[in-house]
């Protein structure tokens, strides 16, 4: 099985270590064409801003989008739920507009007020380790949508279908079970394909 | 729910890989540097060739330069506090800013001690010259490092230089063997288990940006191919001649730094850079990365 993660910025190297910790390949994804070859997307953690205009400006905005319509995986962490998300607070249009959710930037603050805790996920036995940096939050989500966390009350952690999106870094700790969450679901859609 | 820890700090570091965070002394440059891809934006009252120009002492920025930036853009805000200044530092920390540069292009507060960087919830970066001074300023709390080079200068040669140095001590540690390593880390004033970090990762313990007299997008990609995990620009944006197109193509030639011929593509037209000037025109008291130790 192989995952890409896309390494236009952010938090690659972090990633893939983590999915072949998890058991499958990772691959560092600058190119377009790389998709084809690709079982499931890891969208890291980074700068939204900055990822979603390198995404514009290299023609992975319709790429990743049909990579979505063949059903393949996609798992958005931090930077990378914002760049899945339909809807961005306080902005006009957002980037891939894959999953129906509306996503708060920076909404616990600034780095100051960046915090980890313990989160129970829906699907994973005991809690993970969740690592929050200037992390936004999902504030709506549509039907298809189905919230797997909540911190305080609010949505941290969401699944529609084959996509999936983490507030948090899971990256940034030695604990792979989300990732092994996400090989997961690359294997369900495998069969569904067959 | 900690606040503060090591991960959090260190982890802020890791969003911004592969990324360039840029120098801006006012509003209408930070929406310059979010709009070309900036991954945070370093607030100042001068940039490093004007400190340069002005002498003096140079120190913190006024605050009402920070809270315009913070108000404008939505990516993070640096802000530079003097080396041992921590009073600057906590100011900053109660203004909001996202991260702290303990820097050296700020006259020195105090020359025998840094900021013990450890006591505050918000990360620091600190210039590195070489492995010793890198790891004696993580073994003080910096959650990222960046080389020193020569600031506002727009001459790379120093900062390939303090790339290529840590890169070769790193070599070096990790060939010797445990019973090597005390007396290695006596000889770099750095602690032992810092060292022996070092010595089984191959790695330093925190990100390291590249700084100090990047001015073209192939400066920007050399110090990525040296090893840089992204790179700092100082004064090479907003004082070249057009820096709204030279912010964006560093911003490419960064992410893409092995393909050359986007590289080319990106610089094309550019207009002048900033105008450089040559290290050994310099005299002892201005050079900055000769301070802190």
């Amino acid at each position: 099985m192989k995952v890409g993660v896309l390494a236009l910025q952010g938090a690659v190297a972090e990633h893939i270590r983590s999915i072949e910790q998890a058991g499958a390949t990772g691959v560092s994804v600058k190119r377009v064409e790389q998709l084809d070859e690709l079982d499931g997307l890891i969208i890291p953690g980074g700068e939204s801003t900055t990822i979603g205009k390198l995404m514009r400006k290299y023609d992975f905005i319709d790429a990743v989008r049909s990579f979505s319509e063949q059903g393949k995986p996609i798992f958005g962490t931090c930077a990378g739920l914002i760049v899945l998300a339909k809807r961005i607070e306080g902005q006009d249009g957002a980037h891939l507009e894959l999953m129906d959710m509306t996503v708060a930037r920076n909404a616990f603050g600034r780095q100051r007020e960046s915090f980890e805790t313990d989160l129970p996920v829906q699907g994973i036995d005991e809690p993970i380790r969740a690592v929050f940096i200037r992390a936004p939050l999902i504030t709506q989500v549509g039907p298809e949508v189905d919230v797997l966390s909540t911190f305080n009350g609010e949505i941290v952690t969401a699944r529609q279908g084959h996509l999936l999106a983490a507030s948090y870094h899971p990256e940034l700790t030695d604990d792979v079970r989300l990732h092994e969450y996400f090989l997961g679901m690359i294997k369900e859609s495998a069969v569904v394909e067959r | 729910m900690e606040t503060g820890t090591s991960r959090v700090k260190r982890g802020m570091a890791e969003m911004q890989k592969g990324g360039v965070i840029m120098d801006v002394m006012n509003a209408e440059q930070a929406r310059i540097a979010e709009a070309a891809g900036a991954v945070a934006v370093m607030a100042l009252e001068r940039v490093p060739s004007d400190i340069r120009a002005a002498g003096g002492v140079a120190r913190m920025a006024d605050p009402t330069i920070f809270e315009e930036v913070v108000k404008t853009v939505s990516i993070p805000v640096m802000a530079k506090a003097r080396i041992g200044h921590y009073v600057e530092a906590r100011v900053l920390e109660a203004l909001g800013a996202d991260y702290i540069d303990e820097s050296e292009v700020l006259t020195p507060a105090d020359e025998v001690f840094h900021i013990n960087k450890k006591e505050f919830t918000i990360p620091f970066v600190c210039g590195a010259k070489d492995l010793g001074e890198a790891l004696r300023r993580v073994g003080e709390g910096a959650s990222m490092l960046r080389t020193k080079g020569e600031p506002g200068t727009g001459n790379i040669v120093e900062a390939v230089r303090h790339l290529r140095l840590i890169n070769s001590q790193i070599r070096k540690v990790q060939n010797l063997s445990k019973d090597e390593l005390y007396a290695e880390a006596k000889n770099l004033g750095v602690s032992y288990d810092l060292l022996l970090d070092v010595h089984e990762t191959g790695k330093l313990p925190v990100v390291n940006f590249a700084a100090g007299g990047v001015a073209t997008p192939s400066d920007a990609a050399l110090m990525m191919h040296l090893g840089a995990d992204g790179v700092f620009v100082g004064s090479g944006i907003f004082k070249s001649d057009n820096p709204e197109r030279f912010a964006r193509a560093i911003v490419e030639a960064t992410t893409h730094y092995t393909d050359y011929k986007l590289i080319a593509e990106v610089s094309k037209n550019l207009g002048t850079p900033m105008k450089g000037i040559e290290i050994s025109k310099l005299s002892a008291s201005e050079r900055m990365q000769d301070r802190g130790w």
